[in-house]
C-alpha cells in the first residue's frame, strides 16, 4: 500500500495514502475527539468535533479529508476550539446529566470528550438545556432506545444501512426535533429491525443499551454455539454467570458482527430449564440419566428398529446449532447405518 | 385581428388579490358586448408589483389600471369599445405625488428597473408556447444547436461573467466547465469498464442537469414568478445547460407549495417536448434531451445542493460535509451534475442571442448582469424588482421601493433572506452585487430584501428569522442543530425582558462558532440576522438588557400601555374591554392601566376610539403613571 508522510503536531507520521487524517492519527496513538465517526462505517462528519487544521489551508474535518504527502495538521489550536469546544458543550448541555444512573457510565465517548476538552463549569452555566424529555422505547426484548440520551451521530442508522443492509432507522424530523426514528415512527418493535444489536455495541452513549444490562468483571474468549458459522464472541462473565456477549473484532468468521441469537440469546446457559443430563422416559415420566445409559439405549432401540423393519426404517435429523463437521459426521453415521434418511433443521 | 389585448396577470400572487374572477367577469361582459373579435384577453405571469394588484393592462397603448375590482369588469369592457375612454380613476396614482399615471411605462417602480429575466413576465401567457416563440423564444437553443459547438457555449457563459443565482454567486461558466470535464471523464471511464448506463442509448449519457427551484426563503418568490411567468426560459436554458455540458437528463427540483409553478411548468415542458425541443432528438439535431418535474417537500435545506440531489434520489435531505467532491463530479446517482438556480438558467438565452459581451457590459466588474429581489416589508411598492448589479440599496429602496410609507423613517433592510443580515441606514449606498453584500456582513442569497422601520425592534427580527432557521435544520451537524436553538433561547430571554449583559457576547461567541462550524450553507449563514443586528445596533440589545426597554415597541415583556390623562374621556370603552380588568377609573373618571395586572393584550389601544388616541405604547416597564 502506498504511505505518505505528514505531520500531526509535532510528530511525522507515515500513513496509508488512503486513510483519513483521523484515521492516521489514531493509527498513532494521537487522540482526536470525535463522536459520529466509527471505523467500520463511512464518514459522516456530522459532530463537528474532529476539526483540525491544515496549516495554509484552514479548518477540516479530520474524518473527512483524506492525508496528504507532506502536509502539517494541528489538532488543538485557537480556531479549533471556537469550533470543537463550543459543539461539545452544546452536545454535553443539551445531554443527560446523570451519568452514575446511565449502564454507559465510564464506557462514553461523551465523558471522554468532555474529559479531553476539560469542560468548565462557568462556560457550561451561560447555556440552556433546551433538549425535552422523550419517551423510552424499550419495546425490543434486547435493547432499550433512549431518545433523551441520543447524540444525533447517526452511526445507528449508518450500522443499519452499511453492516446489516436493514435500513429499518433514520433520521426523522428536523431542528432541535431531529431524531432517530423507525418507518413512520413506530416502536423498534414494529419496524424492520432484526434484533442483531450492531447499533448497540456502536452507539458512542447510553442511548442504545442492552436490557438489564449488567458490565462484566471479565471476559472468556469463544465461539458462538448458536449455529456452524463459527462465530468468534467474547462471552462476558460475572462470577459464574454470562452477562454479555460481544463478538471478536479479530475473528476472520465475523469481524466481530454477531446476530441477534449470538448477542443476545446467552440467557439458556444459566436457566434453571436447561437440560444439565439426558432424560429418559420412564412409566410416561422424564427421568435423569447418565450419558452411557442414554446412548446404551438409542444403540439399543436403533438396533431394534434396524431388525424389525430393515435399516432404512431409520432417519436422522440433526441441528443448524452443531458445526459443519459434526453435521458431516452425523451423515457418515446415519448412512453406515444403511439408511440416505438424513435431514437439518435448517431445511424445515 | 384582435385591436387591443387586455394583458390579466394570473400569478399567485395576482390570484390571491382576486385576478381570476376578475378575468371571468371580463371575458363575460367583453363577450357581452360583442367585442370578441377585436379585443383578446391574455393570461401573463406577474408584472412584480404586488402592491398594485391586481393589475389590468390595455394595449398597444399601455394602458394600466391598479387595484381593479370585479365590479370594475363592465367599465373596463365599456371603455375598450370604439368610442371608449381610459378608466382614470383606476389609474395607478404615484404615492408621493399623487399624480395618476395612466401608462405602466411611466411608472418609477417600473422605469427604474432593468428587467431581462422578467422581461417577458407579465407580456406573454406562459401556458401558450407560441407566446414565447414570438418573443424569439428558442432561438437561441437553434443557434447553439446549428451554430456553437458545447465548448463554446461554455466560454460564452464563462465570458459573459453570469454567477449563480441561487444566493452563493459562483462563476456559471466555470461550474458548467467542471461539468463537462467530469461528464466526459466519466463517460470514457464507463466505456473502457463496458459499464452499461442507463441512458446508454442517447448519445450523452451519465451526467445530469437539475434546476433548483426549491425556493424556500420566507418572503422571496423570484423563482416562483420566473416560472409563472415565462418558464420557457427556463427550459429552454436548461437544455441548452445539457447541450453544452454533455447531459441527457434534466430535472426541476420545485417546491410542492408552488403548485401553479408547477402546472405551468409541466405545461411547458409537455409543449416543448411535443415541438421538438425536447426529446431524443432536438430539432433533429441528434442530441437527446428531456425534462421531468421532481416536487420537493417543503424543507428549506433541500435548497443545498447536495441535500437537494438526496432529495432527488428519494432519501432525506442532509447536505453532506465538506471535503467532498463537488456536484460537478459527483452529484445526482453519483454522476456529474450540474446544478443552477431557475434564474441562472434564464439568464442562458439572453447571453446566447444577445452575446457574452453584451451581458458583461451590465453590472459591475466581478458581478454581472442583473438581480432579482422580492421587495417587501415596510415600503412603499413592494412587489418583485430587477435590477442591474453594482446599483445602490438605497436606490432600489427609495427610487423604485418609493420609501418607508406613513411618514416613518427607514431604520434597516434585511437582503437574503433568513440568512442574509441586516444592513442600517448607513450602508444604504451599499452597491448590490455579491461582494460588496457579504463584506457589509449580509449576502445576496435568494434575494430577499425586507425593509424596516422605527418601528421594528431588531433583536425580535433577529429572532423571527433565527427562530425559522433552527426550526429547519436538517438536525445532523451539532452547531447548526443546538447551537441555533441556543441563540434562540437567548433572544427569547432578551425579548422577554430576561437578558443579561453577558449574553450579547454570548450570542456573537456561539454565532461565530455555529457559522465556521456548520456543515452547509443554511448553518453558517443562520447567525447572520443576529451577528449583524449586534453589530449595527448593539443599542437596541442594551436597551432590552439594561433599561427593560423595547425602543421599537414591540416585545410585549418590555412595554407598557398608559393611559394619557389629557386625552381620556373617561368613555368606559377600554374599561369594559379589558380582559383582566387592569383599567382602573370611572364614569367621568380619567382611566389609568394597573400595570401589576396589565397583560399587555393590545385590546385597550384597539378599542380606544380614534377621535380620542389615548392609549399609547411607551418602551418599558417601570412607568410613572400619568396624572
Amino acid at each position: 500500500m502506498d504511505k505518505v508522510v505528514l505531520k500531526l503536531d509535532d510528530l511525522e507520521v507515515m500513513a496509508n495514502k488512503e486513510d483519513t487524517i483521523l484515521q492516521a492519527a489514531l493509527d498513532h496513538g494521537i487522540y482526536i475527539p470525535h463522536l459520529c465517526y466509527h471505523p467500520d462505517l463511512k464518514p459522516f462528519g456530522g459532530c463537528r468535533l474532529c476539526v483540525v487544521e491544515i496549516e495554509g489551508r484552514g479548518l477540516t474535518i479530520s474524518c473527512k479529508a483524506p492525508v496528504e504527502e507532506g502536509i502539517a495538521v494541528r489538532t488543538e489550536g485557537p480556531e479549533i476550539d471556537k469550533m470543537r469546544r463550543v459543539a461539545a458543550e452544546l452536545l454535553i448541555v443539551n445531554h443527560y446529566s446523570e451519568c452514575l444512573q446511565c449502564a454507559r457510565n465510564t464506557d462514553c465517548k461523551l465523558q471522554d470528550i468532555a474529559a479531553y476538552i476539560g469542560i468548565e463549569e462557568g462556560r457550561l452555566q451561560r447555556l440552556k438545556r433546551t433538549a425535552r424529555d422523550l419517551p423510552l422505547d424499550d419495546s425490543n426484548p434486547f435493547f432499550i432506545r433512549d431518545p433523551n440520551k441520543c447524540v444525533l451521530c447517526g452511526i445507528c442508522v449508518r450500522t443499519c444501512e452499511e453492516i446489516n443492509g436493514v435500513g429499518a432507522i433514520d433520521f426523522a424530523f428536523r431542528g432541535l426535533d431531529t431524531r432517530i426514528s423507525t418507518l413512520k415512527d413506530k416502536p423498534i418493535v414494529e419496524s424492520r429491525c432484526e434484533s442483531c444489536g450492531e447499533c448497540v455495541v456502536r452507539c458512542p452513549v447510553g442511548a442504545l443499551v442492552p436490557q438489564n444490562m449488567r458490565k462484566p468483571e471479565r471476559e472468556v474468549k469463544s465461539i458462538c454455539p448458536y449455529c456452524g458459522t463459527g462465530c468468534g464472541i467474547y462471552l462476558g462473565i460475572r462470577g459464574d454467570k454470562i452477562v454479555s456477549a460481544r463478538g471478536d473484532r479479530d475473528s476472520v468468521v465475523n469481524k466481530g458482527q454477531l446476530c441477534v441469537k449470538g448477542r443476545f440469546g446467552y440467557h439458556f446457559v444459566n436457566h434453571p430449564d436447561r437440560l444439565t443430563t439426558p432424560l429418559i422416559k420412564r412409566n410416561g415420566v422424564f427421568v435423569e440419566a447418565t450419558w452411557d445409559e442414554a446412548l446404551d439405549l438409542v444403540t439399543a432401540k436403533f438396533k431394534e428398529a434396524q431388525e424389525k423393519y430393515g435399516p432404512e426404517a431409520l432417519a436422522g435429523l440433526s441441528s443448524a446449532r452443531v458445526t459443519n463437521e459434526e453435521n458431516y459426521l452425523f451423515q457418515k453415521l446415519l448412512r453406515s447405518l444403511g439408511t440416505n434418511s438424513v435431514d437439518h433443521c435448517a431445511r424445515l | 385581428m384582435p385591436v387591443k389585448t387586455v394583458l390579466l396577470g394570473q400569478g399567485t400572487c395576482c390570484i390571491s388579490a382576486g385576478a381570476k374572477q376578475i378575468s371571468a367577469a371580463l371575458r363575460e361582459e367583453i363577450a357581452r358586448l360583442d367585442l370578441a373579435g377585436t379585443v383578446q384577453v391574455k393570461h401573463t405571469g406577474c408584472r412584480g408589483f404586488s402592491q398594485i394588484d391586481p393589475v389590468v393592462i390595455i394595449e398597444p397603448e399601455g394602458l394600466l389600471y391598479s387595484e381593479v375590482k370585479v365590479d370594475d369588469a363592465p367599465e373596463i369592457a365599456r371603455s375598450l369599445l370604439p368610442q371608449g375612454q381610459p378608466i382614470e380613476r383606476l389609474f395607478y396614482r404615484d404615492p408621493v405625488t399623487d399624480r395618476a399615471i395612466p401608462h405602466h411605462r411611466d411608472i418609477t417602480f417600473y422605469n427604474n428597473q432593468q428587467r431581462t429575466v422578467l422581461k417577458n413576465c407579465g407580456y406573454i401567457d406562459p401556458e401558450e408556447i407560441d407566446d414565447y416563440l414570438a418573443v424569439g423564444g428558442y432561438q437561441a437553443l437553434r443557434k447553439v444547436l446549428s451554430e456553437m459547438t458545447p465548448e463554446q457555449v461554455i466560454d460564452a457563459v464563462k465570458r459573459s461573467g453570469l454567477r449563480g443565482l441561487g444566493g452563493a454567486g459562483f462563476p456559471a461558466g466555470r461550474k458548467w466547465e467542471a461539468c463537462r470535464r467530469a461528464s466526459r471523464e466519466s463517460r470514457v471511464e464507463s466505456r473502457e469498464s463496458g459499464r452499461e448506463t442507463p441512458d446508454s442509448r442517447l448519445q450523452t449519457p451519465d451526467s445530469y442537469v437539475v434546476c433548483n427551484a426549491d425556493e424556500g426563503d420566507p418572503g422571496a418568490f423570484q423563482d416562483r414568478s420566473v416560472l409563472e411567468g415565462d418558464p420557457h426560459s427556463v427550459v429552454e436554458g436548461m437544455i441548452i445547460a445539457g447541450y453544452a455540458v454533455g447531459a441527457t437528463k434534466g430535472y426541476v427540483y420545485v417546491r410542492a407549495e408552488y403548485p401553479l409553478a408547477v402546472k405551468r411548468l409541466g405545461i411547458a415542458i409537455a409543449e416543448a417536448r411535443e415541438r421538438g425541443f425536447l426529446g431524443e432528438n432536438v430539432l433533429g439535431n441528434g442530441f437527446g434531451f428531456d425534462i421531468e418535474i421532481f416536487q420537493g417537500a417543503g424543507a428549506f435545506v433541500c435548497g443545498e445542493s447536495t441535500a437537494l440531489t438526496l432529495s432527488l434520489e428519494g432519501a432525506r435531505g442532509m447536505p453532506k460535509p465538506l471535503p467532498r467532491p463537488r456536484t460537478t463530479e459527483v452529484g445526482l446517482w453519483g454522476r456529474p451534475t450540474l446544478l443552477n438556480n431557475v434564474k441562472t438558467f434564464a439568464n442562458i438565452r439572453w447571453i446566447i442571442n444577445k452575446g457574452a459581451e453584451w451581458f458583461a457590459s451590465q453590472g459591475t466588474e466581478k458581478s454581472k448582469g442583473t438581480a432579482i429581489f422580492s421587495l417587501t416589508g415596510k415600503i412603499t411598492n413592494c412587489g418583485l424588482i430587477e435590477v442591474p448589479m453594482g446599483i445602490t440599496l438605497r436606490e432600489i429602496i427609495f427610487d423604485i421601493g418609493g420609501g418607508v410609507p406613513g411618514g416613518r423613517t427607514f431604520k434597516a433592510v434585511q437582503t437574503g433572506g433568513p440568512s442574509g443580515g441586516v444592513l442600517p441606514e448607513g450602508l444604504l449606498g451599499t452597491p448590490i452585487d455579491f461582494d460588496s453584500l457579504t463584506a457589509a456582513g449580509s449576502m445576496m442569497g435568494s434575494g430577499g430584501m425586507v425593509v424596516v422601520d422605527e418601528d421594528t425592534c431588531m433583536v425580535d427580527l433577529a429572532r423571527y428569522f433565527l427562530d425559522f432557521t433552527q426550526k429547519e435544520s436538517c438536525g445532523q451537524c451539532s452547531l447548526c442543530r443546538l447551537g441555533s436553538v441556543q441563540m434562540l433561547e437567548i433572544l427569547n430571554a432578551i425579548t422577554e425582558g430576561n437578558g443579561r449583559i453577558e449574553d450579547i457576547d454570548l450570542l456573537i461567541e456561539l454565532g461565530e462558532s455555529v457559522k465556521i462550524g456548520s456543515i452547509c450553507g443554511l448553518g453558517q449563514s443562520a447567525p447572520n440576522p443576529v451577528l449583524s443586528t449586534i453589530r449595527y445596533f448593539r443599542e437596541e440589545y442594551e436597551s432590552h438588557i439594561l433599561e427593560k426597554k423595547c425602543p421599537a415597541r414591540v416585545c410585549k415583556g418590555l412595554i407598557s400601555y398608559i393611559i394619557v390623562s389629557d386625552k381620556c374621556k373617561a368613555c368606559m370603552i377600554c374599561l369594559r374591554k379589558c380582559p383582566v380588568e387592569a383599567i382602573k377609573g370611572g364614569k367621568n373618571e380619567v382611566h389609568v392601566i394597573d400595570q401589576d395586572n396589565c397583560t399587555r393584550c393590545g385590546v385597550c389601544l384597539s378599542v380606544c376610539p380614534e377621535r380620542f388616541g389615548a392609549v399609547e405604547i411607551i418602551p418599558g416597564r417601570e412607568v410613572k403613571i400619568h396624572g
